[in-house]
């Protein structure tokens, strides 16, 4: 058996049981020295520690028993001695784990690309009608919506365009078949703005509005790089007391600064729209060049970016006919408009329009 | 729109502006100049203008010209309608106005022995030839060159006739049915009664305020003219024009409304211009009015208008003093309206001394507060009509940017739609999965509505789409999704993941109703290819993990999924009929997905397998969102027992689920399909079915003789449905 080396002691005075410990010793120092893997270290551990024929197992059965009754004593104290030695190399032989030579024949590749997993991207129209809702959740505006497909009422007469009026020439309408033989307010088409929705939110509730409305619209428009038949926009409406033309332009001023950074600055011209007055449009300093002039401005610095106004009184009188409560000698107001397609594609550098609509997975990706 | 600056600042002969500022200041204040362009040589710049629909009035060199005396409080030029004298005449013209609700003036001047000519620069104030080079105007004749010079210096059209093929005089009236005219674009038209003519005694000589005709055209020959100015009401010249496809400079105004008081000067610059080269007047200018549509025009009512309405609309400025009562009389003033201040005429009804209406004055101008005018509107604003108008009108001749940024006081708590939450926690969910959203057309062709809509018949047709494969308000997602995904497969992007969130609409083309949506469409492998791992493609069960997480958000306590043989024709056609499944929560569909049926992948050029579905989210959001609920942990230990089974095809996992689910034992935590395959060993229409079953007690370590009953149990239970023990 392995354990036949340990020989039998005839002497068991100090100096003999000195030295046979000590040589025992120095084999179980040896031994754990030139371990190399886990294999090695239970091996070691079997030969040292097992419990049928591992050396200190003969050890206490050959020396322990033989000795004398006087010797006992000093042979249990240099057994447990070794003993502890032996435990602690074990010890230490376990937790000093595999060589670096084990572990480098483990080696990978760490260059090669990780593997991904899919992360969808939000659209960047639906990450930008998030952004300009929260700007506005921040001021007290709730999300109001409304139909695509909407009543000639609701989307041009309600919002002051009369029939046959030239202004409805500034919005060519897609519109729904068979609807000739209708009363021209009760016709259906696809919305052209989203201002409809600020007359349906007025019939259904009294004053105070703070509403902000996203939504899809579509106009009978050939396509280009800019233009797209079917478009989102961002609308809003505040009514109240005391609502002026001056807390329009704070928050306009307010909501851009949010959007596109602290220093952009704004700057409001007269404009026309059937729905407001006054009637404004809005210019941001130009984010690309901070306003010193560039290709993308025109050189002008500026880039025209929303529409804007005071209600007009004639669409309090409209949202009257249900709410009595809108009346224009008591409650004011104002509403603003913002194409979201352009300002998506001024954010993150969209060129072409169509890109929005097409599905390509390549460039949504690039939204994630 | 073009306007030159020498012509401009002939009307404004003190204007200290360089032409780039006044560019810039009448761009803040509405007249829009969108380039200036140096015409060298000493011939200032040509600026080229964006005017708003409703400023007709200053769309030409005069009323560009009214604006900026406004802006800088200058003293306007007139403009000239000084003629020599007439000769005689025995028997004025005559003219008739017939349709007197769409003719409100009509002025004629008779000019004999004139020459037609080429134009030039006549006298000062007609530099036809300068300007008409300047402008690129092209030149025609002296007379044509005329009623354009007349358009471009104060928007006024006018036109001038061969009097010579007038026979009798002028009648303004309504078209009669089966009239012809041929009219100066060479058109032979046939006139629709509706349609407003300026004719003679005999025949229709032109559209009115549309388009002149080809008979009674200026000729090198003619030698006597008649000058016509009018002023016709803009519906009917609209309705005329839209009839006969017609959008001229005239009926540009006209429809937006002309100054009802421009005919007799716009009659006499013609006139003087045409004499210019020779011939003289004969008789007074005819000029007809309608007392009705005047009252509407030049001498509506004065409005009422007071400064605090004026502050309450407009709020607070910059400047501390803000807008006062010198602001609105200044500007309107500047504008051509007429201000009467109420409390002023009040006091001087009591012969109150001139000074005593100054201090008035001064002391409204301070405080102002209760100023209030009325206010007389000048003929060519009928824009103007309102109290609103004339306060617009202050700001923005004011400046706008002269207002403070202020903010309004807080109005109420933000409510939420009542789906809000829904809707962004089915696009969490969807995005996790790593689907990519995107955003397709709202139409599709009626063949793709006719495959796609969940009710069939009820896809409503635009009347004038874009185009016949967008002919129809999509009655489904899924046309787009299919578009979206099949352009990715042509472009050779392979591994597609996308959806979309949006509307459907069905219904008739009286009433159409929307509802929420989500489609998606995939293809390729999954997951994403590396060098280290195998590539597999995407299949059913992948887009079915997304309709279970999409699900999972809901509180639901039935949800399945089946499918239907092909003959039952339930399955939409769009699908593969054993490749797909029908989705139901709580006995109602809510979706449909799975493998594109193989039919429409080749119709579509899509060699690869796609995977598509749609779920009707208005019935998922009747259901109220999951709310999470946390339970104990079990600390003790839980055991795996796995069963080797073997089934007939016809047995699906359904079967397996549910009747262990009967058993109902508590400890049973879990149970799933480890593994399925098919094994040469087993019967041609057998599979094997890897079952594991995990038990674990909240509160103790299970026994083994415990968990042997269960283990018997199991097993006794999937071979009641059918499955037996591999041995």
């Amino acid at each position: 058996m392995i354990n036949e080396d340990i020989p039998n002691l005839s002497a068991f005075d100090d100096e003999s049981l000195d030295k046979a410990f000590a040589a025992l010793a120095t084999q179980a120092n040896d031994d754990a020295a030139a371990l190399d893997g886990p294999e090695a270290v239970e091996a070691f551990r079997l030969e040292w520690l097992g419990r049928k024929q591992g050396r200190l197992n003969e050890v206490s059965s050959r020396w322990l028993k033989a000795a004398p009754p006087e010797a006992k004593k000093p042979v249990g104290e240099r057994f447990k001695t070794l003993k502890e030695l032996v435990e602690r190399l074990l010890d230490q032989a376990s937790s000093a784990g595999p060589t670096d030579a084990a572990l480098a024949a483990e080696a990978i590749d760490v260059t090669l690309p990780g593997t991904r997993r899919l992360m969808g991207a939000e659209h960047p129209i639906t990450r930008t009608l998030n952004e300009l809702t929260q700007i506005f959740a921040a001021l007290g505006y709730s999300v109001g919506v409304g139909p695509e497909v909407e009543t000639d009422f609701y989307n041009f007469e309600s919002m002051n365009f009369p029939p046959g009026h030239p202004a409805r020439d500034t919005q060519d309408t897609l519109v729904i078949a068979n609807q000739e033989r209708r009363p021209l307010r009760d016709r259906l088409l696809l919305r052209t703005h989203t201002s409809p929705v600020q007359m349906r939110t007025m019939e259904s509730q009294p004053p105070p509005v703070r509403i902000i409305i996203p939504g899809k619209v579509h106009r009978n428009d050939a396509a280009d790089a800019t233009h797209s038949p079917i478009f989102h926009q961002v609308e809003g409406l505040c009514v109240d007391t005391n609502i002026t033309f001056s807390d329009l332009k704070g928050t306009l001023d307010h909501a851009m600064k949010a959007l596109f950074g602290s220093s952009v600055k704004t700057r409001f011209f007269p404009s026309f729209f059937p729905f407001t007055e006054p009637s404004a449009d809005v210019q941001i300093s130009c984010i690309f060049c901070g306003g010193k002039g560039c290709r993308k401005c025109k050189q002008s610095g500026w880039i025209e970016l929303l529409g804007c106004g005071m209600v007009d009184p004639a669409v309090f009188a409209f949202a009257a006919e249900k709410q009595p409560a809108y009346d224009p000698k008591k409650i004011s107001g104002f509403a603003f408009g913002m194409g979201v397609e352009r300002i998506a594609m001024m954010k993150y550098g969209i060129s072409e329009i169509g890109q929005f609509y097409a599905g390509d997975m390549r460039f949504l990706g690039q939204f994630v | 729109m073009k306007i030159l600056t020498d012509w401009l600042r002939s009307y404004l002969p003190t204007l200290p502006a360089s032409d780039a500022q006044l560019a810039e200041d009448l761009t803040l204040r509405g007249i829009a100049v969108e380039g200036i362009y140096d015409l060298g040589s000493g011939n200032g710049s040509v600026y080229e203008m964006d005017i708003t629909t409703n400023r007709v009035d200053a769309m030409n060199h005069f009323g560009v010209a009214r604006e900026a005396a406004a802006i800088y409080g200058l003293d306007l030029e007139p403009l000239d309608s000084a003629l020599p004298d007439a000769t005689p005449s025995a028997n004025p013209f005559s003219v008739r106005i017939e349709a007197e609700d769409a003719c409100g003036r009509f002025t004629a001047r008779v000019l004999r022995g004139i020459t037609i000519g080429e134009s030039r620069d006549w006298f000062p104030g007609a530099e036809v030839a300068t300007y008409f080079n300047l402008l690129e105007q092209k030149k025609i004749s002296n007379a044509v060159d005329a009623t354009n010079f007349v358009w471009l210096a104060m928007g006024q059209p006018t036109h001038v006739f061969d009097l010579d093929k007038i026979e009798g005089g002028i009648v303004v009236r309504r078209a009669r049915k089966g009239e012809k005219l041929k009219t100066l674009d060479g058109i032979e038209r046939t006139l629709d009664p509706e349609d407003l003519v300026v004719a003679d005694h005999v025949k229709p000589l032109g559209l009115a305020g549309v388009m002149g005709g080809w008979d009674t055209m200026i000729t090198p020959a003619t030698t006597n003219v008649l000058v016509e100015a009018a002023w016709f009401e803009p519906m009917a010249v609209r309705r005329t024009a839209r009839r006969h496809g017609l959008h001229t400079d005239a009926s540009h105004r006209f429809e937006r409304g002309a100054d009802f008081n421009a005919s007799p000067v716009a009659s006499a610059i013609v006139s003087r211009i045409l004499l210019a080269n020779g011939g003289h007047i004969e008789g007074d200018l005819v000029d007809v009015r309608v007392p009705a549509l005047e009252a509407r025009t030049a001498r509506r009512r004065p409005i009422a208008l007071a400064l605090s309405e004026v502050h309450r609309i407009l709020g607070s400025t910059i400047d501390k003093e803000g807008i006062t009562v010198s602001t609105v009389e200044n500007v309107l003033n500047a504008l051509g309206c007429e201000l009467a201040s109420q409390q002023v005429s009040k006091l001087a009804s009591r012969q109150v001394s001139e000074s005593a209406s100054q201090q008035v004055r001064e002391l409204a101008s301070q405080g102002g507060k209760n100023a209030r005018w009325q206010v007389t509107l000048p003929s060519w604003r009928l824009d103007l009509e309102r109290e609103i108008d004339l306060t617009e009108e202050v700001a923005r001749v004011y400046g706008y940017n002269g207002f403070a940024n202020t903010l309004p006081a807080f109005g109420e708590g933000v409510r939420a739609l009542p789906w809000a939450e829904h809707e962004s926690a089915v696009r969490r969910t969807i995005l996790a999965a790593g689907f990519h959203e995107g955003i397709a057309s709202t139409f599709c062709s009626a063949a793709d509505a006719a495959l796609t809509a969940p009710q069939p018949g009820l896809a409503v047709p635009l009347g004038n789409p874009l185009s016949e494969e967008a002919g129809v308000v999509r009655p489904s997602l899924v046309p787009g999704i299919l578009t979206m995904v099949a352009g990715n497969l042509h472009r050779d992007v392979s591994d597609v993941r996308l959806f979309e969130l949006g509307t459907v609409f069905s219904g008739t083309t009286e009433k159409v109703e929307e509802r929420s949506a989500l489609a998606f469409g995939a293809a390729g492998a999954v997951p994403q290819q590396s060098a280290l791992h195998p590539a597999r493609p995407i299949e059913f069960h992948d887009l079915k993990g997304v309709v279970e997480q999409v699900l999972s958000r809901f509180h639901a306590d039935a949800v399945y999924f089946d499918r239907f043989p092909a003959e039952d024709g339930l399955t939409p056609a769009w699908l593969h009929p054993y490749r797909s499944a029908r989705v139901a929560v709580e006995g109602a569909t809510v979706g449909w997905f799975g493998q594109l049926h193989p039919r429409e992948a080749t119709a579509r050029k899509l060699k690869e397998t796609v995977l598509v579905g749609e779920l009707y989210l208005d019935r998922l959001y009747k259901l109220a969102l999951r709310k999470p609920a946390a339970r104990d942990i079990s600390r003790f230990q839980p055991v795996r027992r796995d069963f080797s089974l073997i089934l007939d095809e016809t047995i699906g996992w359904e079967k397996i689920d549910q009747a262990l689910a009967g058993l109902q034992i508590p400890e049973m935590v879990e149970w799933r399909a480890r593994e399925v395959f098919r094994d040469a060993k087993l019967g041609k229409r057998e599979y094997s079915l890897l079952l594991g079953v995990t038990f674990q007690a909240p509160d103790r370590t299970m026994r083994e003789e415990e968990l042997q009953s269960y283990q018997t149990r199991v097993v006794e239970a999937v071979g009641k449905a059918g499955a037996r023990l591999r041995t």
